[in-house]
């Protein structure tokens, strides 16, 4: 992957895009255990297969959702967060 | 230099995910240490085809946690009769390593290291600009006036370099003359668990060639810990990035020691052969791959030649990558799992080479006892869950 396409920008180098890591449900802090505030701080999903990541285009500052696979670093599409239906 | 066993025997006493240093390492260590020969290492690929032929060989103890100090200190103890045991060169080469600061925070930060080396017995000492130039005369320490200059280094003078895949070799003609069963091109398919009194335990391995059953399975798989604790139903925080390096051609000898820089994301070394062995830092974002990249030469050669400008004609041979299991603290995961039996040696991230012999040493000894090597107390797998975390700012190829 040399390229990606940022849904502002169009496709850019990918060195002008930052990794944000993927994108993962916060528990309540409030109401959540000890133990599955642990689980989300700390363990990620680490088998390789389809993800949903943040990423950014630093350049604009543009924040988005990228869907790639990470065994084979291919990006089935980027959007911008609210297109995907959770804002 | 090996048996090569025909097939998978039905049952084995302990069986090794894993046929890279670390498995071998602790299979050796099974039968010399504790009589247990009835071993098996299953192993997809090839012998030492994993990270432990992929890194640059470096072995160093100057760490800055005292557990991190004590366990490599160990290490490099056990590094110098391998050799002797294994009756193999190992072309370990005592070098003495320099971690170079271009700055006052890192000057604080060789200091800190200084002092908790020393405090627990490691030769370990910070030295000025002057004393590294006399070490390496070729270095330009004004890095050519585009990055700031060398102020000053963490000098280790046990630092040293050795022929990493002769260590797989080694420790695995040893553990195969002591009766262990080494089986390449096997896949482990799945781990089998079944209901126990303190929840659920191991009780046999699945492969490509078959079914074993098994009470103990020890994991010692760089780049594949998530996928081999999935089928155990264990989630670990482990997070996969590549880490690349590459070689130069060979050139006559002009360095000696080791050559290490944060702020410039570089290190290397001359082999035997005379080749420039150089890595950087991790692949920026996660993938489970090997491929190597352009960008990775590109910037690598570019802090290369600000400290040795002289290079720039040097041709690089060849550039190659491995998966390293990254942690949140930079300290591995050893130790014993929630699932009985289940034993893993993982989250090696970019310093699992240098700590191959005592990872074999603590892991043989907790599987054969059950109960974990003091050595390896800060390590464990539930440390997470504590919040009790081991933060080894002194890894390499990380920012800190």
């Amino acid at each position: 992957m040399k390229i990606l396409v940022c849904p502002i920008n169009g496709p850019r180098s990918i060195s002008e895009f930052a990794y944000g890591g993927e994108i993962r449900p916060m528990p309540d802090p409030a109401t959540t255990s000890d133990g599955d505030w642990a689980r989300y701080v700390f363990n990620r999903s680490g088998v390789a297969g389809v993800k949903l990541e943040w990423w950014c285009h630093t350049a604009s500052g543009v924040w988005f959702v990228a869907e790639r696979d990470t065994a084979t670093d291919t990006v089935l599409q980027t959007y911008l967060y609210d297109a995907a239906g959770r804002s | 230099m090996f048996t090569v066993p025909d097939r998978l025997k039905p049952t084995y006493d302990v069986v090794i995910i894993g046929a890279g240093g670390h498995g071998l390492a602790a299979a050796y260590y099974l039968a010399r240490d504790h009589g247990i020969h009835n071993v098996a290492v299953l192993e997809r690929g090839y012998i030492g085809g994993g990270n432990t032929g992929r890194n640059t060989t470096i072995i160093r103890s100057n760490y800055l946690t005292p557990e991190g100090v004590k366990f490599y200190d160990e290490s490099v103890r056990l590094w110098q009769d391998l050799a002797q045991d294994f009756d193999l060169n190992l072309f370990y080469s005592t070098r003495g390593h320099f971690t170079l600061a271009h700055t006052d925070a890192s000057m604080r930060t060789m200091r800190w290291r200084a002092e908790v080396n020393k405090h627990y017995g490691v030769d370990s000492e910070v030295v000025d600009a002057q004393e590294v130039q006399r070490a390496v005369p070729m270095m330009d320490i004004r890095c050519g006036g585009h990055s700031p200059p060398v102020l000053g280094a963490l000098y280790h003078a046990p630092g040293a370099i050795a022929r990493h895949d002769a260590v797989a070799w080694g420790y695995g003609r040893g553990a195969d003359r002591r009766g262990v069963e080494i089986h390449q091109n096997t896949e482990v398919l799945s781990i089998d668990t079944e209901e126990c009194e303190s929840g659920r335990a191991v009780v046999g391995v699945t492969t490509n060639r078959g079914r074993i059953s098994t009470r103990k399975v020890l994991c010692a798989v760089a780049g594949s810990t998530p996928g081999m604790l999935k089928m155990v139903g264990l989630s670990s925080p482990i997070y996969i990035h590549p880490l690349q390096a590459m070689v130069s051609e060979p050139v006559k000898p002009w360095l000696d020691p080791v050559i290490v820089s944060g702020s410039l994301h570089v290190y290397v070394s001359q082999s035997a052969r005379g080749e420039l062995v150089m890595g950087a830092s991790l692949d920026p974002y996660e993938l489970h791959s090997t491929r190597s990249t352009l960008d990775f030469v590109e910037s690598l050669s570019a802090h290369m030649l600000e400290l040795f400008p002289f290079l720039s004609d040097v041709r690089v041979m060849r550039q190659w990558a491995g998966m390293a299991d990254m942690t949140p603290d930079f300290s591995p995961i050893m130790g014993l799992t929630p699932v009985a039996g289940f034993y893993i040696d993982a989250g090696w991230g970019t310093w699992g080479f240098k700590a191959t012999p005592v990872c074999g040493k603590t892991m043989s000894h907790t599987v054969a006892t059950n109960r974990t090597h003091p050595l390896i107390d800060a390590f464990g797998y539930d440390r997470f869950s504590r919040f009790e975390l081991t933060g080894e700012k002194g890894a390499a190829s990380v920012g800190h």
